[in-house]
């Protein structure tokens, strides 16, 4: 499914490539012993180094590079087990030691793949560039007085992974599915918590257009974009912005720009004069990274299984399409849910269950599926008093919204309600006696040939019978009473 | 009094000791000393109260036999480069003017430890880039030596200057030095004291307001080798806060001193001995030569090929790394800060050009060219390569030899007058010799061999393998005591 913008020249093709930054799960950051706990008070969280203090040396966090090399091979990347941790100059005020420390021309981690699932059932492979660690900068907050600025450093430090996808992206669906399934990665890793709102993953957007089959074509840069929708919606718009200056007869400049969700614009950061030369060098503090084979091997070890290893499953072991599969594996949690669920049970009816009536009421009540009233061992219950007929599939919903409402157990619910299918074909007889008596013009219409009406008595008696006649039985009882 | 500050390092040990005297008789002596030679300016700060505090300890220590090492009671000078907790720690910058740290370096940590008393932080020059101690923000440190025919007040030599003057004129039994490129060994040399710059990652670098960090080195400053190996043993060590500090052994540095070198192989590298090299300096090699012949070592020329280039090399990575490690000084969280009221761009100009001399400044300025995009191959990565060449220079040489000898600088001490007029590159030129064993980071002393015909004090380094300043100090040993530097500093002669 290609994603081609029709323009007055001609079609137009989308090339995108992602960084993305995701803040590293680890106790302490990265070179100094301070904690990384979200939300303490404003500069609570400051080692000596990190507010850039005369004298003070960066140590390295081991924990932050198990989480590195974790990454790097949940992504199917190279391991370098020699990289080198670089200075990059530039002054700025939450900015304490005047440079970052980053990674330049040796990352930790190489070139790997993400493998896209679209919406189409189509999957589609994304090349990693690399993945480098760095230690984020401090914030600056400039609406708290009238003439100064604030600067909280507690983020100053904390271990970040920058993770950079080659330019294989072409449409915002592609961007936003490689940002999803990044995230959904790195959740099943435990590497980052991919939390957006909380600033653990940003992304910086390179887009750039072309007409198909043409080499690649001036990009540009949207920084610091902070969701999924925003990272499709800032493609899209800087597609096209590209492309009404090329078709005016313009050039596209290579810069940064940010992008303004409000206004739906993309508006340059700071001008080519101000451009910054970072003068990178290697950090004479310290040594080159440098680790054994067995370490990797250890990490390697250790890895949880992966969205795409766990929907190769979902799919051979409980015959799922692929479709839903990818929808079960992509959040951890969902899938934690989904096996626990389905175990002795049905997959397929489970999983309509999962992704139908269960993300219904999630969505409705606003809460996550850690915190699902409904227990998952509940939705195989469900389905097994379904299969066994002890209740119909229409009489299943309404239990499923009790369960919802109380968490109670379905058995139990049928049970108190008196919701048991009748399967008593007495009782049934009864109803449909009765029905019939009570409409002797449509039951003759019916004989005299008119059978689509049929339809309409077994809608009557089933309303007559609280929905709770076993459907096939009332079927067969209304067909014989009705047509001999 | 002047008899308890004439005492070495060793000797304050032993007296301690014995309880010819107490620790706090010895500072007090200090501390007058202190104040009837203020005029040296060798120290930024004097902390009279701590040093008193610290004698009282000991002595306490002592008095229930609890005395800690070799140097616990001995009054010491910190160059003012070492972060001291609650004293203020300048670097001789006025951009750190009033910064009082809330933590202690390890190496100063690791002398407090051992029950050293401090007794002030010693003046240098501005973030120890100097060679003459006439870029400090506190003003020109005096030697306390001056020449025979000429009263002009001299240079102590840089960045240590104010440690040097202090240990030479009897304001301190010893002090801590930093050297970059010669900045222990040459003020050493200035001052006819002992100045060793161990191998880099022997003593840690955590507290030390950094210069350039991939060369950087603590080390001691004193009287005699037998002190220069009694403080490294309380300054050196593993620290696992600093990522270039080496786990290596830590050995007793006075066992060393066995005063035999029969069969020591010694190198004198024949690039060390350019056109021009100042007679003086070339005759007190010489006598060095023959010294060590006589006390039975085997002298062979060796060669170290890409000497030439190590100054350049050096001014390159020096001021690269020093460009980078001096951003953090930009008003915003410690320190001077001025133009606040402008924008934050505005702040940064002025606090930086305020708070920084121009000796600094140049430095900077060189440092940000040459990492400039354009420019890094061309001067910062050709530079690693020499300096690379460089260390497989030395490498090749101790094949061969043990310990090599050469002069320290390469000339005698010269006026204050003169070195404020002298252009940089003639400044840098004091660190011909000292550099490249900074760039191959290995270990140097400087010892005072003898006095110029002006009478002023010349140094004759050794350099050894990594981690083996055990060599250089037995080696150094032999030639102080055939040496037999007995001139004491022109300021403590009387009548002068």
């Amino acid at each position: 499914m290609s994603y081609l913008i029709q323009g007055e020249t001609g079609q137009w093709e989308v090339v995108i490539g992602l960084e993305v930054h995701a803040q590293v799960i680890s106790n302490a950051k990265l070179f100094s012993g301070a904690s990384t706990t979200f939300g303490a008070d404003p500069n609570a969280q400051v080692a000596f180094l990190d507010c850039g203090m005369p004298g003070m040396l960066p140590v390295i966090n081991a924990e932050c590079i198990r989480q590195a090399v974790k990454t790097g091979l949940g992504l199917n990347a190279k391991i370098n087990r020699r990289s080198v941790f670089d200075r990059k100059n530039y002054f700025y005020a939450d900015l304490p030691l005047g440079y970052q420390i980053s990674q330049f021309a040796h990352p930790i981690v190489g070139e790997g793949t993400i493998i896209l699932d679209l919406k189409d059932g189509t999957s589609r492979e994304v090349g990693i560039e690399r993945l480098h660690l760095e230690i984020d900068a401090g914030k600056s907050l400039h609406d708290q007085h009238p003439t100064k600025s604030f600067i909280d450093l507690n983020r100053a430090g904390v271990a970040l992974m920058e993770i950079v996808s080659k330019p294989d992206m072409r449409s915002p669906e592609e961007a936003g599915a490689y940002l999803k399934k990044l995230r959904a990665i790195l959740r099943y890793l435990g590497t980052c918590d991919g939390n957006m709102e909380e600033g653990s993953m940003r992304a910086d957007v390179n887009v750039s257009v072309r007409h198909p089959g043409e080499p690649l074509r001036t990009r540009c840069e949207i920084k610091n974009v902070n969701s999924v929708r925003f990272v499709m919606q800032a493609v899209e718009i800087e597609a096209m912005r590209h492309i009404e200056v090329y078709e005016a007869g313009g050039i596209i400049e290579q810069e940064t720009r940010l992008f303004d969700s409000n206004k739906g614009e993309t508006r340059p950061m700071r001008s080519k004069e101000f451009a910054h030369d970072y003068r990178y060098f290697p950090d004479p503090d310290l040594l080159p990274l440098e680790f054994s084979e067995e370490f990797v091997a250890e990490i390697q070890a250790g890895l949880p299984e992966l969205p795409d290893a766990k929907k190769a499953r979902f799919i051979g072991d409980y015959g799922l399409s692929p479709y839903d599969a990818g929808v079960l594996v992509a959040e951890k949690e969902t899938a934690a849910y989904f096996e626990a669920a389905v175990e002795g049970h049905d997959a397929k009816a489970v999983a309509n269950w999962v992704m139908g009536d269960l993300f219904a009421a999630l969505n409705r009540t606003g809460k996550a599926i850690t915190e699902s009233p409904v227990a998952p061992e509940n939705i195989g219950k469900l389905v097994d008093l379904i299969k066994d007929g002890t209740i119909s599939g229409r009489i299943a919903k309404d239990v499923f919204e009790i369960m919802v409402e109380t968490g109670g157990e379905p058995a139990k619910i049928v049970e108190e309600k008196g919701l048991k299918q009748v399967t008593d074909t007495g009782a049934i007889e009864k109803v449909v006696d009765e029905v019939i008596a009570a409409n002797p013009e449509k039951a003759a219409e019916v004989k005299g040939g008119k059978e689509k009406l049929l339809g309409w008595f077994v809608g009557q008696a089933m309303k007559a019978s609280q929905g709770k006649a076993n459907p096939a039985i009332l079927n067969e009882m209304i067909k014989k009473k009705l047509l001999g | 009094m002047t008899e308890l500050t004439s005492l070495t390092l060793a000797g304050v040990r032993d007296g301690l000791a014995k309880g010819d005297f107490t620790s706090v008789e010895l500072t007090e002596a200090y501390l007058a000393a202190m104040e009837a030679h203020k005029d040296l300016n060798a120290y930024i700060v004097t902390c009279p109260e701590v040093a008193l505090e610290r004698a009282k300890a000991s002595d306490a220590r002592r008095a229930k036999g609890e005395a800690k090492g070799p140097m616990d009671g001995a009054p010491v000078a910190i160059k003012d480069l070492f972060c001291t907790e609650g004293v203020q720690t300048t670097a001789a910058s006025k951009i750190l003017e009033g910064f009082k740290p809330q933590y202690e370096s390890t190496v100063s940590a690791k002398l407090k430890d051992g029950g050293a008393v401090m007794l002030g932080k010693t003046n240098l020059d501005e973030f120890a880039m100097g060679s003459a101690n006439i870029t400090s923000a506190y003003g020109n440190v005096i030697s306390p030596w001056t020449a025979e025919d000429d009263a002009a007040a001299l240079v102590p030599g840089g960045s240590s200057g104010g440690s040097a003057a202090a240990v030479s004129a009897r304001l301190a039994v010893a002090a801590t030095g930093t050297d970059t490129g010669g900045s222990i060994r040459q003020p050493a040399a200035f001052t006819g004291i002992v100045g060793l710059k161990p191998t880099y990652g022997r003593c840690s670098r955590w507290g030390i307001v950094a210069f350039a960090s991939s060369l950087d080195q603590a080390g001691p400053m004193t009287r005699t080798v037998e002190d220069a190996a009694i403080m490294l043993g309380q300054m050196a060590g593993f620290d696992a806060k600093d990522s270039t500090s080496a786990n290596v052994p830590l050995p007793d540095f006075t066992k060393a001193l066995t005063g035999d070198i029969r069969g020591l192989k010694v190198g004198i590298p024949k690039e060390y001995r350019p056109d021009g090299l100042n007679s003086e300096i070339a005759a007190l090699w010489d006598q060095g030569i023959s010294w060590l012949k006589d006390a039975g070592a085997t002298v062979v020329e060796v060669s170290l090929p890409h000497t030439d280039k190590a100054l350049a090399t050096y001014y390159i990575i020096a001021p690269a790394e020093a460009s980078s490690n001096l951003a953090r000084y930009d008003g915003v969280r410690y320190g001077l800060r001025t133009g606040a009221d402008g924008s934050l761009d505005e702040m940064y100009m002025k606090t930086r050009a305020q708070g920084f001399g121009k000796e600094v400044k140049r430095r900077i300025l060189i440092g940000t060219y040459v990492l400039s995009a354009g420019y890094y191959d061309a001067y910062y990565l050709k530079a690693q390569k020499v300096r690379a060449l460089i260390a497989q220079d030395f490498r090749e040489a101790f094949k061969t030899v043990d310990v090599l000898l050469t002069p320290t600088a390469p000339s005698d001490p010269f006026p204050i007058e003169g070195g404020a007029k002298v252009d940089p590159i003639t400044m840098y030129l004091n660190d011909v010799f000292t550099v490249p064993a900074s760039l191959a980071g290995l270990p140097g002393l400087s010892l005072p061999g003898g006095l110029s015909q002006r009478g002023l004090p010349l140094g004759l380094q050794l350099i050894g393998r990594p981690f083996d300043e055990e060599t250089v100090l037995r080696t150094a040993q032999v030639m102080e005591k055939a040496a037999g530097f007995a001139a004491v500093p022109t300021l403590l002669r009387g009548g002068k």
